[in-house]
Parts: structure tokens; sequence; C-alpha cells
């Protein structure tokens, strides 16, 4: 492969020097000219606004020389490590050794540098961390910017974040840079023996089909996998790896977006996506201050409270609440639907979870179709028993 | 303030099933409607449009029916619509459709701002208005839950984007792209003179030589990703159903809970 100038194109703009993350590129007697430097990252030929630039050989057959290793995107929060960071790892583990490739993680913020033990012990063989207090408050600009400049220098063959808000929001700014492919919110990942691409496994329309999709000619392959679905690994105390500290003043950065503040949702727990059990109400509640008996329950399970559509719309409960099509995707190990019943677009929304346990008056309500359990009766007579006997078990 | 709004027509998933025997979505019968995302993204531009002036087009990418899409939201008080279509844009992904929507609104030009709605209901991706974003070159915040507020002179947008944990409150410069989640706010309905505007429109259809594509960019062989297999989920739920006193059920429930492991990490032994 190499990258060829077509010199009658060629405009000396020099907008692909500006663009080379490694000084490869200069104008030589008005016309661009790479040097050794030059590792065929194709930056250039995205930027040229006359295609002036391109790389022979890249669009035909497989592209898979140069390309190698599998990464994790290690989302924090408030210099914690998103539970997903951990699954990500375990699933990148599995998929590093059927491609015998290094598995790495990718560290972003501002004094996160320790963080990366736990990344170690978790399964990455090398940590690449940005630490810098431009990146303490998440900007797609910067996040994304980094991320792209990072891929571009080292070429890992996969790339994957957490589907959290925040990998949503960023990870397509970076495959849409790379040109490359994106699949959202897996539920399954595997890599095919014959050539080493990556299966995605996504639900689609809204959960009613499943359908795996590969990404053939384009690298990296880049997924955001859905949390809470893929297991962690071992942890091996002890085990250790290669720390690659970033500096961000090698790159180019763009910020057009200032990160403000970030505002944590104190009325109570509503890390739907992570949590370990949800207690979600439904119409069936009747009132706002039914809610509190939810809430009592979910604290007696270390969980978080979620609601239907028709609850968030009676003004019962905030938006950040809902679970369904219009608000939250979520995978509890334990959902207890209350007085729900059942719409599509509510069931799309949590049907990934591991087991659903359904309390409704009405037998014939659509959510006992999902449950693994299902309790017809009155949600203000099982509830309250429901507290009574985990109380009675704890004291 | 000049706002594109970019919407998709989609099949209502409500009735969406797959053929078990030849694997593929039956369509047959199905609704088409107006993605519901898009409805807030509209409702947001034309608030702003109200509150600071200029105009609200709307554009899609889709067959020519989705010119019906378009219409609706003419009712709805949105000014202007532009629909891209052509035979070389089918089976696009996210890379794709953001390239040819892309390459739409600068065909269309003099944005200030674009406003998407959080994702569609039939690919549940939410990838395209990043990518048309960075297709762009504009700054982007996803997930917006609320407009906070608009500086004209500083051309500074300040919104409240929801995160998994709290929402953040961040400040983009203009022109940039925001997508927008339920909370934004709820439609308001169409007028009467909107609804006669939309029967009259004209409604500009844009190819793909109008917008000067690239065809290797477009389309199915523009779009680096494949479906290589669709297929139905399992079905889930063990539908165990638990009868007697309200207090024999719970009982019974834990129990199936605790040898489930489900709960005994949770609450000991009862």
């Amino acid at each position: 492969m190499s990258l060829r100038v077509d010199s009658e194109l060629c405009t000396a703009c020099e907008a692909c020097v500006e663009a080379c993350p490694f000084g490869a590129i200069e104008v030589v007697d008005g016309v661009a000219t790479p040097n050794e430097k030059c590792n065929l990252c194709g930056a250039c030929v995205d930027v040229c606004p006359v295609e002036a630039l391109s790389i022979e050989g890249k669009e035909a057959g497989p592209v898979a020389d140069g390309y190698q290793g599998v990464w994790i995107f290690a989302e924090q929060r408030q210099g914690r490590l998103a539970p997903v960071a951990f699954e990500l790892l375990g699933q990148g583990r599995v998929l590093a050794e059927k491609l015998d490739a290094p598995l790495a993680a990718v560290l972003f913020g501002s004094d996160v540098k320790d963080l990366a033990a736990d990344l170690f012990t978790a399964g990455a063989d090398q940590v690449y961390v940005a630490d810098d207090p431009r990146l303490a408050g998440f900007t797609d600009d910067l996040y994304g910017g980094v991320l792209t400049q990072l891929i571009r220098q080292h070429r890992p063959e996969i790339v994957l974040s957490g589907a959290t808000a925040m990998g949503r929001s960023f990870i397509p700014k970076v495959a849409s840079a790379l040109h490359t492919g994106l699949t959202a919110d897996c539920t399954g990942l595997d890599v095919r023996d014959s050539d080493r691409l990556l299966l995605q496994t996504r639900p689609a329309f809204g959960g009613n089909i499943m359908a795996t999709i590969i990404c053939p000619a384009k690298r990296p392959q880049m997924a955001t996998v859905r949390p809470r679905v893929m297991r962690r690994g071992p942890v091996e105390a002890g085990r250790s790896g290669e720390l690659i500290e970033v500096s961000l003043s090698s790159f180019e950065l763009v910020g057009r977006t200032r990160f403000v503040e970030f505002v944590e949702d104190l009325s109570e727990k509503v890390n739907l996506v992570e949590a370990d059990v949800i207690v979600c109400g439904g119409r069936g509640l009747g009132e706002a201050k039914h809610f509190g008996l939810l809430r009592d329950l979910a604290d007696l399970l270390g969980g978080s409270v979620g609601a239907t559509r028709g609850a968030v719309d009676s003004g019962w409960i905030s938006y950040a609440h809902q679970v369904g099509q219009t608000g939250k995707t979520v995978g509890p190990k334990l959902y207890i639907a209350c007085g729900v019943s059942g719409a599509v677009q509510h069931l799309v929304g949590m049907q990934s979870s591991e087991v659903i346990v359904a309390v409704n008056k009405d037998p014939h309500a659509p959510i006992f179709d999902v449950a693994d359990f299902g309790l017809v009766g009155d949600l203000f007579e099982i509830v309250p028993e429901m507290i009574g006997q985990l109380k009675a078990a704890k004291s | 303030m000049e706002i594109l709004i970019c919407i998709k027509q989609v099949p209502d998933t409500r009735d969406v099933k797959l053929d078990p025997e030849t694997n593929t979505l039956k369509r047959e019968g199905v609704d088409s409607i107006v993605n519901p995302f898009d409805l807030y993204a509209m409702e947001a531009a034309l608030a702003l449009r109200d509150a600071h002036g200029g105009q609200v087009t709307a554009l899609t990418m889709g067959p020519p029916q989705a010119a019906e899409a378009l219409r609706e939201l003419v009712s709805y008080g949105v000014d202007e619509a532009a629909l891209l279509s052509d035979r070389a844009f089918a089976g696009a992904d996210t890379w794709a459709t953001s390239y040819t929507l892309a390459l739409g609104a600068k065909k269309l030009g003099g944005f200030d701002l674009i406003v998407c709605g959080k994702q569609a209901i039939d690919g549940d991706t939410a990838q395209v208005g990043p990518e048309l974003a960075e297709q762009l070159g504009l700054p982007y915040a996803a997930f917006v839950r609320r407009i906070v507020s608009f500086d004209p002179e500083s051309g500074r947008l300040t919104v409240e984007r929801l995160m998994d944990d709290g929402y953040d409150v961040v400040e983009i410069e203009l022109p940039a792209l925001i997508t927008v989640v339920k909370e934004i706010g709820e439609p308001r309905v169409p007028s009467l003179k909107g609804k006669m505007r939309a029967k009259k429109i004209d409604i500009p259809v844009l190819t793909a030589a109008d917008i000067e594509a690239d065809e290797d960019k477009i389309g199915l062989s523009g779009s680096p990703t494949r479906v290589l297999e669709v297929f139905a989920p399992q079905p889930r739920g063990q539908r165990v159903s638990i009868e007697g006193e309200p207090g024999e059920q719970v009982r019974e429930l834990f129990e199936h809970l605790k040898k489930d492991k489900t709960l005994a990490a949770k609450v000991g032994a009862s």
C-alpha cells in the first residue's frame, strides 16, 4: 500500500499537512508530498477537499493488514470506572485470545491514572491513559478527537465501548471520522475463525428481531455494547501490564463545546442502566405517592425505581426513570413490574432483564408473556407483603 | 435562527414481525409513521424559531412516499421541507446515511442549528445525529433534555444533556447539532392552517446527482457495515404463574428467586 498524490488535482492547500498526526506530509514545490513517517493512516485522504490523495490498494480486499489488537474504552465517571468497562474487558479477553492479539483499555479523564491498576488485574495487557485537566468533563469534541487520533496511530482491529450515554454520544463521531462501521448496542460478539471478522449481534426493530452485523472492508471494527450483558472475566491480583501515557500536546484538538457542570440526580438512584434490581411502576399505581411503596421495596433490594411511560406522562415520577422505547433500555438481574400492563414499547426496554417478576391484577396483561414469575393479584397487597418478608429476613 | 431538522419515516415497530419461514421482515400492512423522537426534535426547533425568529426546514432521506412524513411536519408548522430520494441511496447504514444527509444539508445551506431525534425506533442506533455532525465538522451534544439558553450575540447554546447518572450542562458554539430526548417537550398539535399548507407545499426532491454524491459513499455500496443474518429473538420468560394468598405468593416467589440465586446474594437466607 502507498499514499498516492495526484499532482494535477493538488492545490497545495495544506489541509493534509494540518490533519496529519505524524508530521508525515508537507508541501514541496506546490504539491503535497508524504515522507518516510507516513503510516498510511488516511487522515489526509479524509480531509483533502479535492480528493487528490488516495491510498492505493486500501479499498481492495480485506484490510486487516496492519490492524491488530482489541481495544475497549474504559469509561469513568467522577473518578470511578463504569461497571461496563469490566464487562468489556471480560468479553475483550475472549476475543483477543481467539485473535491471538493484545487487549488494551483506553482511559480518559483528569487524575485517573491510578484506575489503570484495576484494568490490568481485570485483563488489560496495555492501558492507554490520557490524563489531562481538559478531559475532566466529558465533551464529544475532545474525547472523540483524542480517541480518533489514538486509533489512527495504533491501528487496533476492534474497538469496543459501553452503550452508555457517553459511549453512544461520542463513539459515532470517532467511527464517522475514521470512515468505518459502527454497530450500536450489541448484545452478542464473536470472532469468525475463517476471516477474523467480528460478528456483532444486536436487537433491532424494537427488539422484534435480532441482526448480526459485520464490517468486512474497513478497520477498526467498532461496536457499542449493552451494559450488563457481557460477563466479567476473573480478576488476577497483582497482574500488570504496559501503561502508555498519552500527551494531548501532540494532538490538534478543536474544542467548540464547553463542559459546564455535571448535576447528579440526587433525588434517588436513577442509574437504571447499571442497576442490579429495578422495581418498576405503571399506571396500576394510581397515584404519585404510591411510588413510595416501590422505593421501599427497591431500597431493601439495593435497587432503583423505574416507571412506564404512562406513569411518567401522568406526572407521578420524572422522565429519568422511564423504561422503554422512548426511555431507557435496561437489563438488570431482577426486574419487578408492578401494575405494569406490558405495552410493546415498554417490553422492548426491559426484556433483556435476567429475571422478570410481574405483579398485576389482570391475568391477561401482556407483561405476563415475558415474565419468569407472574403474580396475579393486587399490588397493594403483594408489594407490602414483599417488603414485610424482606424486612423479617433481614432482622 | 435557521434550523434544520433531520427526520425519518419509520414502520410502526409495534406491528413489525419476522416471517419465520423466510427470516425477512413482514412489512405488509404496517403503517409508516414519523419517528416519534423526531417530533420532539421538531418541537424543540419550532420553539427556538418562535423565540428567536428564522425558519425551520425538515430534511429526510427515503423513498418517494417519505414526502408524506415531511408534509405531516409542515402541518405542525415547519416552514420548508426537502426529500433526498434516489435508488442509489437504498441500503445505507448509519455512515452512508449521515454522509448523504450531510450533503443534503450543505446543498440547502446556511443553518445555524441542526436538531435530530435521539434515535429512530426501527434501528435504535442513535448514531446518525453524531455521525452527521462529524461529517459536517460541527460540534454537537447528544441526548439533550433541555435547552437552557441561547445567546444570539456570542452564538452560544447552553443545553442539559441526559447522562446515565444525572445530566451534564454543556455550552456549544453555533453552528452546531443536537439530538433530543422526549423530555425536551411534547410536540404541539397540527394547526388547520398548517394542514392546508401541508397539502399544497412543494417538496423538492434531491437525487444523488443533485447533491454531487460520491457513489462509493452512498447506499449499500457506501456502507461499511453489512447485515450478515437476521433472526427471531429467543422467546423469553419461564412464565411460572404463582397463585394463592399474597403471603403465600410472595413466599413462593422468594423461594424461586433464591433457587435461581437471583436473591440469595441480596437478602441472605430467610
